[in-house]
């Protein structure tokens, strides 16, 4: 029994050793590997070229700073331990993560035991936010305006009146086919089916059916990520459909042009809640300098993920003021994030009282027709606010 | 509602023979190891997906190369055969073997064999790739002389090039397992092993050897599968083996497992069985019930065929062996 309470003594005093005075590190968590590895990376290299660029100013602070990056793997039970993991490091003092709604939300619960804060580049369901964390922000648009946004883009100026929803059946694919479906109807469309598919390879029943709708489909709302959409669009050209594909912020990855082919991804509308580079003037040099760095295009993710970061970062220098030069304690850094007021790569980040930001953009696209994905089409940029917690 | 299921009945029918004899390829694999060892071998569809991984990376690097699009899949079909045959056997050779020699009669413990060897191919599979292209998703690459298509019956039935010769190989290749299980010396010494391995043995056969041909023919025909399953639907990933690989292996039950023709029968009917209810069960449930329940529908009817016949449709009532 004695030996046990050394032990747990022993760790004890290590854990508080482990502990550094001086070092502050910010986390990533966003899928690194498997399928939608292209777009966690983009989150973390990110976050981490804004860490890189604030690492002088913390050292005339007198901190090290740090960034850690997690891998998800766009699963809620590895993010959950990861989590776990993140808070039992006294030195993580923000969470810039995740990709996926699915696995941001359990995992924030865990960063809201220790009041750890999480700022979203990229969680779009509304559950992450309507839930009133004080932790949870993010700088993104939300699903239940980025569905919308794409039902009035397709029934006012595509101007088509039947279309033919599919879903991934995920928290996210399957809620922003809803929010779509809703706003599509309440204008006077029709929605001619309503299926969900958890298919990766043979979309052949489903574009039977499109075949086979009365009326015609003259558009197909695909809710889902590219790795599904990709192979979808190609099967659906070979079969000699040229029905219209709209999707959401899933579909932005130049690997939908790779899996669907350029011909066949031409002229896919897609909404995102993180524009381009283009987009946004500010960007560009930032981007250059990613470039050089990573050697990869800097995408949507990455801009909102150097936001994300960036607003952590203000928060921790205002707490760290505010603490008398000393480390903030979790809870003061995540006080601070409230309260930033940040012209950030992306535009002004302010956030309301659930976390979301107080205007967020929501962009309309189309996939370019050279297959490259740095050419596509910016058709309309909105900013809209985040409808009250329902 | 039913003008709109004659409307599309042509298409769905041809579409789930394309499925069903994808289905019949990989269940022959399933058939052949369980018919001579009893063993239930789910690397199987690991070794499917290996197929459809190197009918890839031919067509990724000779397609440049070659101006004529058949006689490159040609190549990748004999290719991804082969591969696939030396993998099935290599994992014979390694995994099963060595608990067979010791005598091993807990038919649970190859079982789990089995599910480990599957885990271990698909996450060498990913490491490879990861580490050759960074590719999760590996595209099939498109090549102009596999990519016509033709539509009959005035429109009813849209084909693809591909389509039929996805089926015209698989046909051959059921024909010439047909033939070789059952007139050719090979073929005889295969069912003598599958109908006693010791008796066999002390008829002069060696029943190793016999044993590791068979996952040699069976994991081809698995390889041939994969590339054609690649062809057809043009994503791959490592993990692309499981579902087909699970159905295949139902197809082997339903058509009565130890048994060739029922295996094509099996995986025809299931092929036939999915393709049907995914396309129609929106239509016929009006919209209650979307095309993610397939397999719960094709499932169900198949439980209920094995009430009414556990032996399987062509399967026999094994009679105690004396």
């Amino acid at each position: 029994m004695r030996k046990i309470g050394l032990l747990v003594a022993g760790v004890a005093a290590l854990g508080m050793a482990l502990g550094q005075a001086n070092v502050i590190k910010i986390a990533t968590q966003s899928p690194l590997s498997g399928p939608q590895a292209a777009l966690g990376e983009q989150i973390k290299l990110g976050a981490e070229l804004a860490v890189e660029e604030a690492k002088a100013k913390f050292k005339a602070l007198g901190f090290d700073l740090v960034l850690v990056p997690y891998d998800d793997q766009a699963n809620p039970d590895v993010g959950v331990a990861n989590a776990n993991r993140i808070i039992n490091d006294p030195d993580i003092l923000g969470v810039v993560g995740h990709l996926n709604s699915g696995v941001a939300i359990p995992s924030s619960e865990v960063y809201a035991r220790v009041n750890l804060v999480m700022v979203s580049p990229a969680n779009t369901n509304p559950r992450v936010t309507d839930r009133r964390l004080p932790n949870v922000n993010r700088i993104c648009g939300r699903d239940d305006v980025q569905g919308p946004v794409g039902a009035e883009y397709a029934f006012n100026n595509i101007k088509v009146k039947n279309v033919f929803i599919i879903h991934d059946k995920t928290a996210y694919g399957q809620g922003l086919a809803e929010e779509f479906r809703k706003r599509f109807e309440a204008l006077g469309g029709k929605a001619v089916a309503f299926v969900g598919t958890e298919e990766t390879s043979n979309f052949i029943p489903i574009i039977n059916q499109i075949r086979g709708a009365r009326p015609v489909p003259e558009l197909i709302y695909f809710g889902g990520i590219y790795s599904q959409v990709g192979p979808f669009l190609k099967q659906l050209r070979e079969r000699g459909l040229r029905t219209r594909l709209m999707g959401g912020d899933g579909l932005d990855s130049s690997e939908l042009v790779r899996l669907a082919g350029a011909q066949n991804a031409a002229g896919t509308f897609y909404t995102t809640v993180a524009g381009p580079v283009s987009a946004f003037p500010k960007a560009r040099a930032v981007a250059q300098r990613f470039k050089q760095k990573y050697g990869k295009d800097m995408e949507g993710f990455g801009i909102y993920a150097y936001d994300s970061a960036q607003v952590i970062l203000t928060a921790l220098e205002s707490a760290i003021k505010a603490n008398g030069g000393k480390k903030p304690t979790r809870e003061q850094v995540s006080q601070e994030v409230r309260k930033v007021k940040l012209e950030g790569l992306t535009g002004t980040i302010e956030f309301d009282d659930k976390g979301d930001n107080k205007k967020a953009k929501y962009f309309v696209m189309q996939v370019a027709s050279g297959g490259n994905w740095a050419d596509n089409k910016l058709i309309r940029i909105i900013e809209m606010a985040a409808p009250g917690a329902r | 509602m039913l003008e709109q299921i004659l409307a599309l009945l042509p298409q769905v029918i041809f579409d789930g023979f394309i499925l069903g004899f994808v289905y019949a390829m990989v269940a022959l694999g399933y058939t052949m190891v369980y018919g001579v060892l009893e063993l239930i071998n789910f690397a199987h569809s690991e070794i499917f997906m290996i197929g459809a991984v190197v009918g890839v990376e031919v067509f990724r690097y000779l397609a440049p190369h070659m101006g004529n699009g058949f006689l490159l899949l040609f190549l990748a079909l004999v290719l991804g055969g082969v591969v696939a045959g030396i993998t099935a056997i290599l994992v014979e050779r390694f995994a099963y073997r060595p608990l067979r020699k010791r005598g091993t009669t807990n038919r649970l413990v190859p079982l789990i064999t089995a599910i480990g060897v599957s885990f271990i191919l698909q996450d060498l599979v990913r490491l490879i790739e990861g580490l050759w292209h960074n590719e999760f998703f590996l595209r099939m690459r498109t090549v102009e002389d596999l990519e016509g298509s033709v539509e009959l019956f005035g429109g009813a039935i849209f084909a693809q090039t591909k389509s039929f010769i996805l089926m015209g190989v698989s046909i051959l290749m059921l024909l010439g397992l047909t033939y070789l299980v059952n007139r050719t010396k090979l073929g005889v010494a295969i069912r003598a092993v599958a109908q006693d391995l010791s008796t066999a043995s002390l008829m002069g056969i060696d029943p190793d050897r016999i044993i590791s041909r068979t996952f040699l023919i069976g994991g081809s025909l698995g390889g041939v599968a994969g590339v054609l399953f690649a062809l057809q639907y043009t994503t791959i990933t490592p993990y692309v083996g499981f579902l087909p690989g699970l159905k295949a292996f139902t197809a082997a039950v339903l058509g009565g497992i130890g048994n060739i023709p029922g295996a094509m029968l099996g995986g025809l009917v299931l092929g036939q069985l999915e393709n049907f209810f995914g396309t129609y069960l929106p239509i016929l449930t009006n919209g209650n019930f979307g095309t993610e329940y397939k397999d719960v529908v094709a499932f169900l009817i198949l439980i209920l065929i094995l009430l009414l016949r556990p032996q399987g449709l062509l399967g026999q009532v094994v009679k105690e062996k004396v």
